[in-house]
């Protein structure tokens, strides 16, 4: 828009008719570009979600759902394959939980200190690091949990292999914590100062303040945090490929070693053959993985909302 | 009116995404099409070109010096090599996405039916042979085994060491994943024992077993865990692991992997390394299986801990 508006000042004005076009021209193009934009979103989206049913759904002609769904035995490269994806899921399902029940309070509460309790030094040089965490790429998560954390877990639970659930569910809810601390620190700070003002004029501790107060009023930013972290917890891959031990069983405890949905699909992908049972099994765990952020998102959506109206009393 | 402004707004776009939708596909094929050009058009004098290899884990280090003395001799070849397993070799080969697939088991009548069904016809060549170790940790008592036994363990029958004479430890189980050639290839020989009369192809690796995406991090992890067993191949063992002697049968001797006992053919657990290519290959493909093939090919096969071809 600027620019076409200095264009048309620059340009010889030759008479307001022409101008007056020219502009017009102008925001139907930025008009258009803009409208691209959004449709090539869900374009893409669409796309996507084609793909993934097209690809995935032709599995349940050979295994009906609810065998697909409740059956335990996974094993692709068997005559006849038995496709069961339930130990996938239970441990997608324990490690999510786990990751983001050990990362919720850490998370929050840092950011309650960092923008309520912290002086703003102190803010300025913690928040720049935290936020560097979550480029870390997840292979070297990965490393990490593999050559430091999961010795560490198995003679702390003196288990068989520290290769378990409850490693990837560590390192996990540290890769989540950057980001539910830098967005909720955000919705923190973004609460009214009269908020904290008219607190402390009632009376109230610094405590009181955040606990019924800040937190309270940052509550819908600081379950977009949260939301955001489980996503990134449900998603990710190479780390619970590398430190989660990958055992077919479906798992009792975080501490047996188990294999998550998406560690499934990474080490099956490779050698599935583009159309064959294998392949189409994998792309119909990729439909399930896809539902449930979609529910995870929706469920999110319902409580801020509700959030918000009660909020707005 | 109203429908006119419609169809203006939308058109455009419309065209645009059409547009760019013919341009990226575009240029996917292209892609794919780019690495076939140098190697299919034939050296005059120096050989000039690239390939593409991909498959086994197990034969990926001994390719690798392969293909590194081969690109050193021949400076205009350029040979890029992955082992993601050799089901993704074989999976790459059907697909066209490889010259050479690089496998650590045979090829199956299902995937050569499949293969044939997209117009790959694959072309077998034998370039190297393995023994599989099974190796513990060095503290762990017990120094050998029979193929019931493992069969036992990887089924998870027999989850205690003191089952077979170790320590009253429990015993964890590593395998690699199902990608691998190794999986495929362990399962058939050692857990549904094909080769003994106690045969049983109904048997498969017990749930508590851990799949493992790589050979080295299989062998790593026993070199830390005292009560964990895994089988990589003879390329792989290092001294921070212990080798164990197999049995074929109670009444056998146990015989350590080496090169002598997997050539003479007392070591039970050997296997073929494979290449596999669509249809004879040519041009600078052949010419790098030639070299593989040759007696310094094969003197590289020992040198990098495996079996050479019994000539």
């Amino acid at each position: 828009m600027k620019q076409k508006a200095s264009t048309a000042v620059v340009a010889p004005v030759s008479s307001e008719k022409s101008l007056r076009r020219r502009l017009r021209l102008g925001e139907r193009i930025v008009e258009g570009w803009i409208f691209l934009a959004g449709t090539l979103a869900i374009v893409v989206l669409l796309g996507i979600i084609t793909i993934l049913l097209k690809e995935g759904l032709p599995i349940f002609a050979h295994t009906s759902p609810l065998e697909f769904l409740f059956g335990a035995t996974w094993y692709p490269i068997s005559d006849p394959p038995t496709f069961g994806i339930l130990p996938f899921f239970v441990s997608t399902l324990m490690i999510t939980l786990i990751a983001t029940a050990v990362a919720i309070p850490i998370g929050v509460g840092c950011a309650a200190f960092l923008a309520e309790v912290a002086s703003a030094k102190i803010r300025e040089t913690t928040k720049p690091v935290i936020e560097l965490l979550s480029g870390f790429p997840s292979v070297m998560m990965g490393f990490i949990g593999l050559a430091l954390l999961s010795p560490l877990v198995q003679t702390m639970f003196n288990l068989n292999t520290g290769l378990c659930g409850l490693t990837a569910s560590i390192m996990l809810s540290l890769m989540s914590l950057p980001i539910i601390v830098s967005v909720s620190e955000d919705a923190l700070h973004a609460v009214p100062q009269e908020f904290k003002e008219a607190s402390y004029a009632l009376g109230a501790t610094k405590w009181e303040t955040i606990w019924y107060v800040c937190i309270p009023a940052a509550l819908s930013g600081i379950a977009a945090a949260i939301m955001l972290g489980v996503g990134r917890a449900i998603g990710e891959t190479m780390t619970v490929l590398m430190v989660a031990g990958g055992a077919l069983a479906v798992p009792v405890s975080p501490t047996d070693p188990m294999m998550p949905m998406t560690a499934a699909i990474a080490s099956g992908i490779g050698n599935a053959v583009r159309g064959d049972l294998k392949y189409q099994a994998l792309f119909a765990i990729g439909v399930i993985l896809f539902l449930m952020t979609l529910t995870v998102n929706l469920v999110a959506d319902r409580v801020l909302e509700r959030q918000k109206r009660k909020f707005a009393r | 009116m109203l429908t006119k402004l419609l169809k203006r707004r939308f058109l455009v776009p419309l065209v645009v995404v059409l547009v760019a939708a013919v341009v990226l596909t575009g240029c996917n094929s292209t892609a794919a099409t780019t690495p076939a050009v140098p190697t299919g058009s034939a050296p005059v004098t120096a050989l000039s070109g690239s390939i593409k290899i991909i498959g086994s884990n197990t034969v990926t280090p001994l390719t690798s010096v392969w293909a590194e003395d081969f690109m050193k001799a021949n400076p205009k070849v350029s040979i890029a090599v992955s082992g993601p397993g050799s089901g993704v070799g074989i999976a790459a080969l059907i697909d066209g996405t490889t010259d050479i697939c690089q496998s650590s088991r045979l090829i199956t009548a299902k995937e050569i039916d499949t293969a044939k069904g997209k117009g790959v016809n694959p072309y077998e060549i034998k370039v190297a042979s393995d023994a599989l170790a099974v190796v513990v940790h060095p503290s762990n008592p017990v120094s050998e085994l029979t193929i019931a036994q493992l069969s036992a363990i990887y089924t998870t029958q027999i989850t205690n060491w003191k089952e077979v004479g170790g320590r009253d430890a429990p015993i964890v189980a590593l395998a690699r994943d199902t990608s691998s050639g190794t999986h495929a290839f362990f399962k058939e020989h050692v857990v549904q024992m094909v080769e003994l009369p106690t045969k049983n192809t109904k048997l498969e690796y017990g749930g508590k077993v851990l799949l493992l995406p790589s050979t080295t991090g299989g062998v790593s992890e026993v070199a830390k865990n005292p009560n964990a067993i895994f089988y990589p191949g003879m390329g792989y063992i290092t001294s921070a692991v212990k080798s164990l002697g197999i049995k074929k049968t109670a009444t056998d001797i146990a015989v350590l992997p080496s090169v002598k006992t997997a050539l003479d053919g007392t070591y039970p657990i050997s296997r073929l390394l494979l290449f596999y290519t669509n249809g004879a290959p040519n041009g600078v493909i052949k010419a790098f299986v030639d070299y593989c093939l040759s007696l310094e090919g094969q003197k590289k096969v020992t040198e990098v801990g495996y079996v050479p071809l019994a000539r």
